[in-house]
């Protein structure tokens, strides 16, 4: 095994893996407060991607060159953007439905991404987009031939990525909203009976997964250059993985599945066969659903007769 | 008279908290047996472990069933010993992957449910025809085209449903949706689906709760009718101390997941350690 | 509840517009170009103003017909027909279509078999997911098992169309058996997942695995023969044509013709196998199972087993679908069974009403030749798709059409 190919693996699989986990967190955020897989959250991502490309041609025509503020302003339109993405869809789809049985917000949340998928196509066109190269610039490390490398924009990406997660759990662990958050997702009756808006704590989570899927969306743009409308869904199903792998309801669970799911694909990429690597993420989820549901975090749970 | 169902040394726990410890009891044949205690002390976790939706950690259930003993508990399974051989490993395997909750049932063991489980969407007499769904006709094929055996398994099944909703009351509602039904007529019904099994046993969990004096006096009636007049061996929980003392031949007291006393209802109500156990003593 | 006021309906209906604006704004308004832009703010001003009137509308609207039904409001009664007079009325109904052949041209006898196999897919995933209320996003999987059961099998076993039809069945229930073992025990939402794992990993596997599959480049099916004779101008070495026979003029739409007659008669016994299986023991065995698996434990109902059969039995009318699909196009390829595929099927069951037979016949012809008659309408109908899900999802789950219950009369009443 040459080494430096495994060290660009897992470099490669460090980055795919931070990004599968930001866009993990919507999927858990959401199981965890009210129990449902939110379907369309693959879809929500793959908008940002759009806005992302949107955004970038928009202050260039305002004759911004700067690649940091381009990326700054870039990340906060697709986060206020996509968060507001996300609470309309809770508000719209998800919650006339908190009382229907428990097919019904999974069937309509497949309907969700049906109409993001088709709307984005009819509107933007069904052909490849993509965006300039922003941030050039790699570190390599080796000799000429023998080497791997990580890009400045993969740093970015890590760097981002922590950040956002450390933000994240700073809101989630040491604020008020945060603590309403986790009540909430322990017994909604009781929060509700405490006083808490269990409906605007349930958008919130959905606008807070949104936003890091926004988060996902840039990042992942910038790095890859290109993308189309069905990006959504290969990827949704993948940080579903993640999730599932660090055991769905749980944060820090959301980041290790993304890292361990980013390691495993691109390990399997390199050195197996990079034609099966989806069929690999596929069958890790159905294989960690099967033997071991509760992720590597997340809690048992027990049957109730 | 014979005992029915023999509890030895049941014992289960989840994670640190003993929830059932050692309980042995025996009920007789032919008879009505109630389970009291206060909140908590582990009642219906008793009934779900007799009726196989938990499996007891360790000792026996064991149900006699015409010179026949079935250990209820080696129904559910369990985990997979080398030294057993591959015949008995194969079995639980299977076992494992199948859940043995309905064998227990087969075997003769009914239950109804402490929050009604009945299928709230589907008529009140198709509730009654898919506990009878085992000693129907299965077959596919006889199914599609409507055969005379099929026909004959159907309108034998539906004989036997609308006689137990003529027992209920409930005769003229047979085709209307369960969940529409008023909750003691709810509470009937469960008990007729369960009947409809062909049970040897019949366990109650809290038949009375929510149902009004009069609704509660039908059932005590009920209750008996079943040993009586259909010769079911009744097991049941309840809070309501009068419906127990009324109905029961014999009761059990349970605390804290332990036996603490067990007689006829006059030896019960006369118990230091169960006034003890419902009103609190000077050790709490 | 009383009438809302009409001011704050329209405050409600701004609203809802401004949002719409806010959020179509960008995504329609500013159109990507390369890493340039050209603008169209005509776009989301139309959406939004329809959005203003269509929400308008719906305030204005009695809250009675807005408000979700989520139960059965049917009652069942006793059936109007006797078994012999549906049959009957089945046979003429299936020689009037038949019929159909005669005027029909090869176009739209094309289009009336791909109608014709959504039907029969959504009968088997109506089965699954109406039924046994089991969500099956994988359901493609086994059409594709079908469909190419159908012409490896031809390609390296020598299959006919004729062996195909019950060995697809059985192979596509065989997969659903396999597959659903493992993921039956878990809850409802998991199960949804890993049967869509599955079936990517199916479509995955045919994609990549060259050698035995061909790939992205797909294998050939073989055109069906009716007692050997085949349906060609010029037939192979060795072969009968059908028209010689018959002593027929030779037309191309014959061999669709004849298709169609088969899978006309396919979904005819399909049909009304499934619609009688929701009086017997099974269907109501898979019925209870959705309403509360604990209590059919409690009643000695194998649930592991009883949902299997839901699944092999939903698989199998999917591979049979995957035949008619092959022999139709004469080719398939991994395009065909994408996730989205599962999507639509599943919107069929939706629309047409989960459990109800009719209503999915009704939704699979609606969805399959409304692109045929309106053109504009093919562009727009998986954003239509999408928002009938979640609208009939949150107002009538159960379907628009309410369906009756099995009624059960009192022997000798």
């Amino acid at each position: 095994m040459d080494f430096y190919v495994l060290g660009q693996q897992i470099v490669n699989g460090l980055v795919l893996g931070s990004t599968y986990g930001l866009i993990a967190v919507g999927y858990t955020m959401v199981y965890g407060i009210i129990g449902m897989i939110n379907f369309a959250h693959g879809e929500v991502y793959m908008v940002s991607a759009y806005l992302t490309a949107i955004g970038l041609a928009v202050l260039a025509y305002f004759g911004i060159s700067n690649p940091w503020l381009l990326i700054g302003l870039t990340m906060v339109f697709a986060i206020v953007f996509t968060s507001l993405l996300g609470v309309t869809i809770e508000r719209l789809a998800y919650r006339p439905l908190r009382r229907a049985n428990r097919l019904a917000p999974l069937i309509s949340a497949i309907g969700v991404s049906l109409i993001l998928q088709n709307y984005v196509q009819l509107s933007q066109g069904a052909k490849n987009q993509g965006v300039p190269t922003l941030v050039e610039g790699v570190f390599r490390m080796g000799s000429e031939d023998h080497f791997f490398q990580i890009t400045y924009m993969q740093m970015v990406i890590i760097i981002v990525a922590i950040l956002a997660m450390a933000i994240l759990n700073f809101v989630v662990q040491h604020t008020a909203l945060g603590r309403a958050c986790r009540a909430t997702q322990q017994d909604r009756q009781m929060a509700q009976i405490l006083g808490i808006d269990t409906d605007k704590v349930i958008a919130l989570v959905f606008g807070i997964g949104a936003a890091l899927a926004a988060v996902a969306g840039v990042l992942i743009t910038l790095n890859y250059g290109s993308f189309d409308f069905f990006v959504g869904f290969v990827t949704g199903v993948k940080a579903f993985t993640a999730a599932v792998l660090g055991g769905i309801g749980s944060l820090p669970g959301a980041m290790l599945g993304g890292i361990l799911l980013g390691l495993a694909e691109s390990l399997f990429a390199g050195f197996v066969s990079s034609d099966y690597k989806d069929v690999f993420a596929f069958a890790l989820l159905v294989g960690i659903l099967i033997f071991r549901p509760s992720g590597l975090l997340g809690k048992p749970t027990v049957e109730k007769v | 008279m014979t005992s029915l169902l023999k509890l030895e040394a049941i014992s289960l726990r989840f994670g640190g908290i003993i929830a059932l410890n050692k309980v042995s009891l025996a009920v007789a044949e032919n008879s009505i047996t109630a389970i009291i205690g206060p909140n908590g002390a582990g009642k219906t976790t008793l009934f779900n472990c007799i009726t196989g939706f938990y499996r007891a950690q360790e000792g026996r259930i064991l149900l006699q069933k015409e010179q026949k003993q079935t250990d209820l508990v080696a129904l559910l399974g369990g985990s997979i010993k080398f030294s057993e051989g591959p015949l008995k490993g194969l079995r639980k395997f299977i076992y494992g992957l199948f859940g043995g909750t309905h064998l227990v049932a087969r075997s003769g063991v009914a239950r109804t449910f402490q929050n009604i489980r009945l299928f709230a969407e589907m008529t009140v007499v198709e509730n009654l025809l898919i506990a009878q769904h085992r000693q129907l006709n299965r077959n596919l094929l006889a199914g599609f085209l409507n055969l005379p055996g099929y026909r004959k398994s159907e309108a034998r099944a539906l004989a036997k449903a609308y006689e137990w909703l003529d027992i209920i009351g409930l005769g003229a509602l047979a085709n209307s949706p369960a969940g529409a039904l008023s909750y003691g007529n709810q509470r009937r019904l469960e008990i007729a689906r369960a009947m409809c099994i062909n049970p040897r046993l019949i366990c109650l969990d809290e038949p009375a709760a929510g149902l009004n004096p009069r609704e509660t006096d039908e059932l005590s009636v009920l209750i008996k009718r079943l040993r009586d007049e259909f010769h079911v061996t009744v097991l049941v929980i309840e809070h309501d101390m009068s419906l127990v003392m009324s109905i029961s031949d014999h009761i059990v007291v349970l605390n804290y997941g332990e036996v603490i006393a067990k007689g006829s209802p006059k030896e019960v109500q006369a118990d230091p350690r169960v006034l003890a156990a419902y009103l609190g003593t000077d050790e709490e | 509840m009383s009438r809302r006021p009409v001011s704050r309906t329209m405050l409600l209906s701004l609203f809802a517009a401004l949002i719409t604006l806010i959020l179509t704004g960008p995504l329609s308004g500013l159109v990507l170009n390369g890493y340039d832009f050209t603008t169209r703010f005509a776009a989301p001003l139309q959406i939004a103003a329809m959005v203003l009137i269509l929400r308008f509308i719906a305030g204005l609207l009695p809250a009675s017909w807005l408000a979700p039904k989520q139960k059965h409001e049917v009652e069942p009664r006793a059936p109007r027909f006797k078994t012999y007079q549906l049959v009957l009325g089945g046979l003429v109904l299936y020689l009037a279509l038949a019929s159909l052949v005669l005027f029909a041209s090869k176009y739209w006898l094309a289009v009336g078999i791909m109608a014709l196999i959504y039907v029969l897919l959504g009968l088997g995933l109506n089965v699954v997911v109406g039924f046994a209320g089991l969500l099956d996003l994988g359901f493609v999987g086994f059409y594709a098992v079908g469909a190419y059961g159908y012409a490896l099998g031809h390609q390296y076993l020598g299959l006919g169309f004729w062996a195909a039809i019950p060995l697809a069945a059985l192979l596509a229930g065989m997969f659903g058996m396999i597959l659903g073992f493992p993921v039956l025990r878990m809850h409802g939402d998991y199960l949804a997942i890993v049967t869509l794992g599955f079936g990517e990993i199916i479509r995955l596997v045919l994609n990549n695995w060259m050698a035995f599959t061909g790939g992205p480049n797909g294998v050939d099916a073989p055109a069906p023969t009716f007692f050997g004779w085949e349906f060609k101008a010029n037939v192979t070495q060795g072969g009968v044509p059908f028209h010689e026979v018959w002593g027929l003029e030779y037309s191309s739409g014959m061999l669709d013709a004849f298709i169609f007659l088969v899978l006309l008669a396919v979904v005819g016994l399909t049909l009304y196998a499934v619609s009688r299986l929701r009086g017997m023991p099974i269907g109501r065995a898979w019925e209870a199972l959705r309403e509360d698996e604990i209590a059919c434990r409690s009643l000695g109902l194998n649930h592991v087993w009883t949902k299997l059969s839901a699944f092999a039995m939903g698989a199998s009318i999917g591979g049979v679908a995957g035949v008619f699909f092959a022999a139709s196009q004469g080719f398939v390829s991994p395009i065909s069974f994408s996730f989205f595929e599962s999507a639509l099927v599943l919107a069929i069951v939706v629309l047409g009403g989960l459990g109800s037979v009719y209503g999915v016949i009704l939704a699979a012809l609606f969805l399959t030749l409304m692109p045929e008659v309106l053109r504009e309408f093919a562009d727009y109908r998986i954003l239509i798709f999408g928002f009938a899900m979640v609208l009939i999802m949150i107002w009538r789950p159960r379907g628009i059409i309410q369906q009756r219950r099995p009624f059960f009369k009192r022997a000798g009443s």
